[in-house]
Parts: structure tokens; sequence; C-alpha cells
């Protein structure tokens, strides 16, 4: 995915002068090529991550669109104020791509999660949030970051991750995606959960019920309706994030329902208890330990249309 | 170095409306501001180039006022140069005015970014004059820190960045007071030898009386001080300047409400010369 986000950084240079690349003392892989042909526009700079976010202000306000790629946790809690401050308030189009959201890193233990990376850049006005659910999608999302207005953030997950997504469908930052319809209960995702959430589906489907998986890749600006939309012709909804349950994906549905009058609807959140997770191992080990998995979320499903 | 100039006539009128504003608005960190009037004032009058008619204009110089508490001394001089009419200056700080607490570059014309949490205008100023360079741009940019400010890292951080980048069009003014919010720098956190730290971090460095106006105009004309590295001029000044009672005095870092008699008394202080 960081892969897929990089090389687009390059077809962006090509086609637009705008566009500027910085990174955080990170590994050169992929950024040979843009490096090689645009040696004005591409920063390796060092690693003080409040600098360059006040940095690629200043480039923004000078007619620059920055990509800006780090690890996604110093990029989001080491300078947050700068992005509040020096990005959203002045609404700068700065792009930060954010290497290892969630538990990518798990082995490198908690200093190294971003999982409370959404609720916090989603606290912030004038910030669009991104979630892409693999490497297909991020290169949509990057050739529409190009023009997209003031700061955003877009979450990196980790290489490899199975191409669920597809043209078919299209993408439009904004506006959250019907991977598949059912009637029975609807499921909503982000980022890689979504393959979780087809998973289940799957599951669901050997049982004889049908659910929607809504694919919200854009946490903010959230899409209200679709999500609306798809509550009212299910019987269940359950959300599903690689995130802590304070102020993520979950949060955003239930004060959607809950704003909406809809409240009343059979509801569940899956994501990360407010804890620090210790545990280390893999990614997989981690979301199977917190239940971020397609049969703990099949099973949650079929215990809430059975109440 | 010692801070001995006098205030001038000018500047003398300038501090009269910095205490009317403080009246106006209700509040204000006038020390502050008292400190870098002489800086701001040689800046707008003989160094950037701007338009008041067309602040956005795009081959403006950048001026970045980092220690954005103390845009006082902007207001006044934004306005002196007809960014905006003068008559806002006594309505800052108020529900509705253009014109904050704190500058907002999306609020008031003239002001180039929104500060006031100390530490941002310096990594600003670097991406400013990166833009300029990557443009083969020759407009400027100029950024005002505090000494305060300069307890940040993130100072640090972008003093090393614009090193390594040897941004000779880029410069940076330390308002060196010796003062901060609590009282004098050395009771909190001294910076000496202050202008050796700026020399090792790749600057070329001059010293100068912040409130000696034809010294600093002198001085600044001749930047860059080094055509390749970025300089910087510490401003050696008083915080409070110009009136005995607020002169290092941390009770007027940041003062609201003052009272008739007050400013009498100060408008008293500011004729026999200082
Ligand atoms: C990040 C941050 N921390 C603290 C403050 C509160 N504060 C405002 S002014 C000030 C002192 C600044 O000292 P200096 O830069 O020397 O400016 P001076 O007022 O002395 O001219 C402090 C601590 C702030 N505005 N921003």
């Amino acid at each position: 995915m960081r892969k897929a986000a990089l090389l687009a950084v390059h077809e962006l240079a090509k086609r637009d002068p705008r566009v500027v690349f910085v990174g955080s003392d990170i590994t050169k892989q992929n950024l040979e090529k843009f490096a090689a042909e645009f040696p004005d526009r591409y920063f390796m700079e060092g690693i003080y991550e409040q600098h360059i976010i006040g940095m690629c202000a200043g480039l923004a306000m000078s007619g620059k669109i920055p990509y800006l790629n780090t690890i996604a946790t110093c990029l989001t809690r080491r300078c947050y104020e700068q992005v509040l401050i020096d990005l959203c308030l002045h609404e700068l189009p700065v792009r930060l791509l954010g290497s290892g959201g969630g538990t990518v890193y798990a082995p490198l233990g908690p200093t190294h999660l971003a999982n409370e990376d959404i609720a916090i850049m989603r606290a912030i006005p004038n910030m669009t949030v991104v979630a892409p659910c693999d490497a297909d999608e991020m290169k949509r999302v990057m050739m529409q970051s190009l023009d997209w207005h003031g700061p955003l953030y877009i979450r990196i997950a980790k290489g490899g991750d199975k191409v669920v997504s597809s043209d078919v469908r299209g993408f439009k930052i904004g506006e959250a995606i019907p991977m598949r319809e059912g009637k029975d209960v609807l499921l909503v995702s982000t980022g890689i959960t979504t393959q979780v959430a087809l998973d289940a589906a799957d599951l669901l489907s050997k049982d004889g019920l049908t659910a929607t998986v809504l694919h919200v890749h854009t946490l903010k600006p959230f899409d209200t309706a679709r999500v609306l939309r798809y509550a009212a012709q299910a019987r269940a909804v359950l959300t599903i994030e690689e995130h802590t349950l304070v102020g993520g994906l979950g949060s955003a549905v239930a004060e959607t329902l809950m704003d909406a009058g809809k409240g009343g609807v059979p509801f569940v959140r899956l994501g990360f208890p407010d804890v620090f997770t210790e545990e280390l191992g893999s990614q997989a080990e981690i979301m199977g330990k917190y239940g971020l998995t397609s049969a703990n979320l099949a099973a949650k499903a079929k215990q809430l249309l059975s109440k | 170095m010692e801070q001995r100039a006098l205030i001038d006539s000018r500047g003398k009128d300038h501090r009269r409306l910095i205490l009317q504003m403080l009246v106006g608005s209700g509040r204000g960190h006038v020390g502050a501001a008292l400190s870098v009037m002489e800086i701001v004032r040689v800046l707008y009058d003989d160094i950037l180039r701007v338009n008041p008619q067309n602040p956005q204009w795009p081959e403006r110089d950048r001026f970045i006022f980092s220690k954005g508490h103390g845009c006082l001394a902007l207001y006044v001089m934004l306005a002196e140069k007809g960014f905006f009419p003068k008559d806002e200056l006594m309505r800052s700080c108020h529900f509705g005015s253009r014109l904050g607490g704190h500058p907002e570059s999306r609020k008031t014309p003239g002001v180039e970014a929104s500060t006031g949490a100390l530490g941002h205008g310096l990594s600003i100023g670097v991406g400013c004059a990166l833009a300029a360079r990557i443009d083969k741009k020759d407009w400027r940019t100029f950024v005002l820190i505090g000494d305060g400010e300069s307890n940040e890292g993130s100072v640090w951080e972008a003093a090393l960045s614009a090193g390594k980048h040897r941004l000779a069009n880029l410069t940076v003014l330390v308002d060196y007071n010796k003062f901060q919010s609590y009282g004098p720098s050395k009771d909190i956190q001294d910076l000496e030898p202050f202008a050796d730290k700026w020399r090792s971090f790749g600057f070329a460095v001059r010293e100068v009386d912040g409130h000696d106006v034809p010294t600093l105009r002198e001085t600044l004309l001749a930047t860059p001080f080094d055509a390749a590295k970025p300089s910087v001029l510490i401003c050696h000044t008083v915080k409070g300047k110009g009136f005995k009672t607020t002169e290092h005095n941390a009770d007027w870092h940041h003062k609201a409400k003052v009272k008739p008699e007050e400013l009498q008394a100060l408008l008293q202080e500011l004729e026999v010369a200082l």
C-alpha cells in the first residue's frame, strides 16, 4: 500500500509541478525515481516531525502541494499542534501519508501503534481522513488527492493486503462504498477491516443471512447519508475498525444514528478497547485477541439478529 | 550588547497607539509588543516588499510573526501601511473583530501566518523559503521569534533545517529582551551563548540594538549576511520598552483591564525621554 502511495506521488509530480515530496528519514524504496527526476522537489529531511509539518505548511502557503510520508504515529501524535494549527487552521493542501496505520507495527510495541490516529485527526476542523482498504484503492485516493481542498491524512496499512476493491465501484473521497448488499445486517468497516467484513459476510451467507458491507474509506467528512440509508434497510448494524473504540468509525456511526433518531437499531462496535495493546506478535494476532476477525464479527452479527 | 537607543517621536506615537489599543481591546501582551516595535517598523518601512492594496501579491516578501502574542506592534504597522483602517485597532479582540489577541492570516489582511502557539513560525518560514527557491523567485522570507520562544525544540529543529538547506533567502530576527512570561530568562532558561548557538546551526549572525532604528535599517539592508547561509539578527531589546513602569516587569507581560489613571500615568512617563 505504501508502495502504491509513493509511486503515485511520482505520477502526480509528473502531472503537476506543484507536487513536492517530503520524507522524514525513511527508506529510499519506491522513491528513487522521484528523487532522480525531480531533485528540486524532493526533500529527505531529518527526524523532526514538528518542523516538517510547519515546513510543509510554508511550502503549501507558497503554492506547493506537499506529500509527506513517515510513520503514522510520528505524523499524528508527535506534531499534533503543528497539524492542527499550521495545516488545518490554515486549510492547506498538505497530504500526510501515515505508514503503519493501526497495528501494522505490532512487533515493535505500543510506541509504534497508531490505534488512535483516526480519532485525533478526525477531531480537527478542516481535516480529511481516509483509510483505504488495499493498494488499488490507495492509488485511487492518491489520484484524487491532487485537487482535494485542504489537509488530508491517509492511513497506510500493511503491504500485500488482499485486493478487494475494484474500479467498477468507482471511488470518491467522502463517499462510502457498498461492497456488497444484503437485507439482514449492515457491516460498516474502514481500512483493511473491510476485508474482514467481506469474509464475515461470506460466513453469514452460509447461515442464510445476507449482509451489506459498507466500506467507509473516508472517516471525515463522514458519509452520514449512506450510513443512514443502509442502516435503515438492516435489522442490525455492526462496525469494525483496527482502531480504538474511542472516537473512530464506530463512534462516528453511533453519532450518526443517534443524531438522526435511529439509535434504536441493534448495534455493536468492534475495535480496540481503551487500553494499550501490549501483546506484540503480529497484526493478525493482536486483531485476533481483540476479536477483529471475520469469525467474531459474524458471530456477533448472529447474536444481534437472534435477540 | 547593551540596549541604549532612545525612543524617537514616531516610536512614542506607536506606543500611544499600543496603549490605546490595550484599553480598547481590554487586554493585550504589552511587553512583547513594546519590545519589537522598532523591529517591525523598520521591516515595514525599509525592508519588506509588500503591497497593502494586494496583500496576497505572489511576489511579496513573507513576514512570519512567530511570537504571535506581540501582535499589537504588528497591527500598528499594518494599519499604518494601509492594510486595514486604523479605527479597527481599537476593537481588537472584540466579538466580530478582524484583529485577534494573536494574529490570524485568514482574518487580518497582511498577516502571513496564524501564530500564537510559540515555536511554529520558523518552520513555516523554512517552507516558504524553500518554495521560493524551487520557483527561482527573488522574494524573501523574514521570521520574528522571541527569546523565550527559543526554548521550544521546534525552533532548533527549524534552525537545523534552515542551516542544512543554506537558505540565504531566509532571515530570522530574534527579539532578545532576555525576559519571558515569568521573569528574566536567566532564571528560567538561559540561552547564552546565544549567538554561538545560531552560528553552530549554520547561520550568519549579527547583533544589534533592537530599538536603534537607523542601525536596524542599515543592518537589515545588509541581509543576507552571507550569500550561502540563512541570516539571523539578534536584536537586543527591552521588554516593555518605553515606559518605566512596563520595562522588565512581568506584570506587564499580559495586561487586562488597564485603569484610566494607570493609562494617564503611563502617558506621562512617555513624555519624559526614555
Ligand atoms: C507553545 C506555547 N507555550 C506557551 C505559551 C504561553 N506564552 C505566551 S508568551 C510566553 C512567553 C514568551 O516569551 P518570549 O518569546 O521571550 O516573548 P516576550 O513576551 O518575552 O517578548 C509564553 C510562555 C504559548 N503561547 N505557546
